[in-house]
């Protein structure tokens, strides 16, 4: 449980204080819970929320699609006429760095890595699956269009991450 | 004819709806001519597929509760299970 929030919140101390909450408002629900499920399903399912409340409150704080914000880092990536300024080199073999460990921990920096406001995007959309509306609605982004323009800056800024990190490391 | 750039946001979108025909000819047709654009729609697609195998893992280490954090959390949870029989006795 406390890797699931862990991986999702990205801050230690935040993710440890959701399991706790997690099982005290287990602790108080005892009775509802009918065993139609695995205990371990119920009280993930309760983590959920938690974690879902943690993002509306802080996008609510912090509203995430001043998308102005990194246009410029991305044109970083381009020329004037919208060709690639760098290149885009082969990867090589990237099935077997999804089996490997040290992939996972390079892979989970790089999301840590990304503007706080990307990186909870990336984990909800990506990582939590989380549907389109959901995700702007928890993170209070205006329309899925800035959703899709920061998803975008993100998917490229982990690819370049990886890229130096991992593929061109090895 | 799309630039690279405007390749490159599509084929990110690609991943969260389905493009329209007219996006997807036009997309292909830059594929057919641009290694690099191949590249980039190849590697986001491994992207998205890690992202989905990430949410399943359960071996990194880095990822557990240290014995400190355990320990103050049973204690705790055995404060207010206390609490919680003492206000609600019968229970």
């Amino acid at each position: 449980m406390y890797r699931y929030a862990l991986m999702r919140v990205r801050n230690p101390a935040v993710a440890e204080d959701m399991v706790q909450e997690t099982f005290l408002s287990a602790l108080k629900a005892r009775e509802r819970f009918a065993g139609k499920s695995a205990e371990k399903t119920w009280l993930i399912g309760i983590l959920k929320h938690k974690i879902i409340d943690h993002f509306r409150k802080s996008g609510r704080e912090h509203p995430v699609d001043d998308i102005n914000k990194e246009a410029d880092h991305q044109d970083a990536f381009f020329d004037e006429q919208g060709h690639w300024n760098t290149e885009i080199a082969a990867w090589n073999r990237p099935g077997e760095a999804l089996e490997k460990k040290q992939f996972w921990e390079i892979f989970s920096a790089c999301i840590s890595d990304l503007p706080a406001h990307l990186a909870d995007l990336y984990i909800l959309r990506e990582i939590n699956g989380m549907q389109s509306d959901e995700v702007c609605k928890v993170l209070n982004i205006s329309t899925t269009n800035n959703m899709w323009v920061m998803l975008s800056r993100a998917r490229m800024k982990i690819r370049r991450c990886l890229e130096a990190r991992w593929f061109n490391a090895t | 004819m799309l630039s690279c750039k405007e390749v490159s946001k599509l084929v990110s979108q690609a991943q969260d709806r389905s493009l329209t025909l007219g996006e997807r000819l036009s997309v292909r047709m830059h594929l057919l001519m641009c290694r690099m654009c191949r590249r980039y729609q190849k590697q986001l697609a491994f992207l998205t597929q890690a992202g989905r195998r990430f949410s399943h893992l359960s071996h990194a280490g880095a990822f557990t509760l240290t014995e400190k954090a355990k320990a103050r959390m049973k204690q705790k949870l055995e404060e207010a299970a206390r609490e919680q029989a003492e206000t609600e006795p019968g229970d």
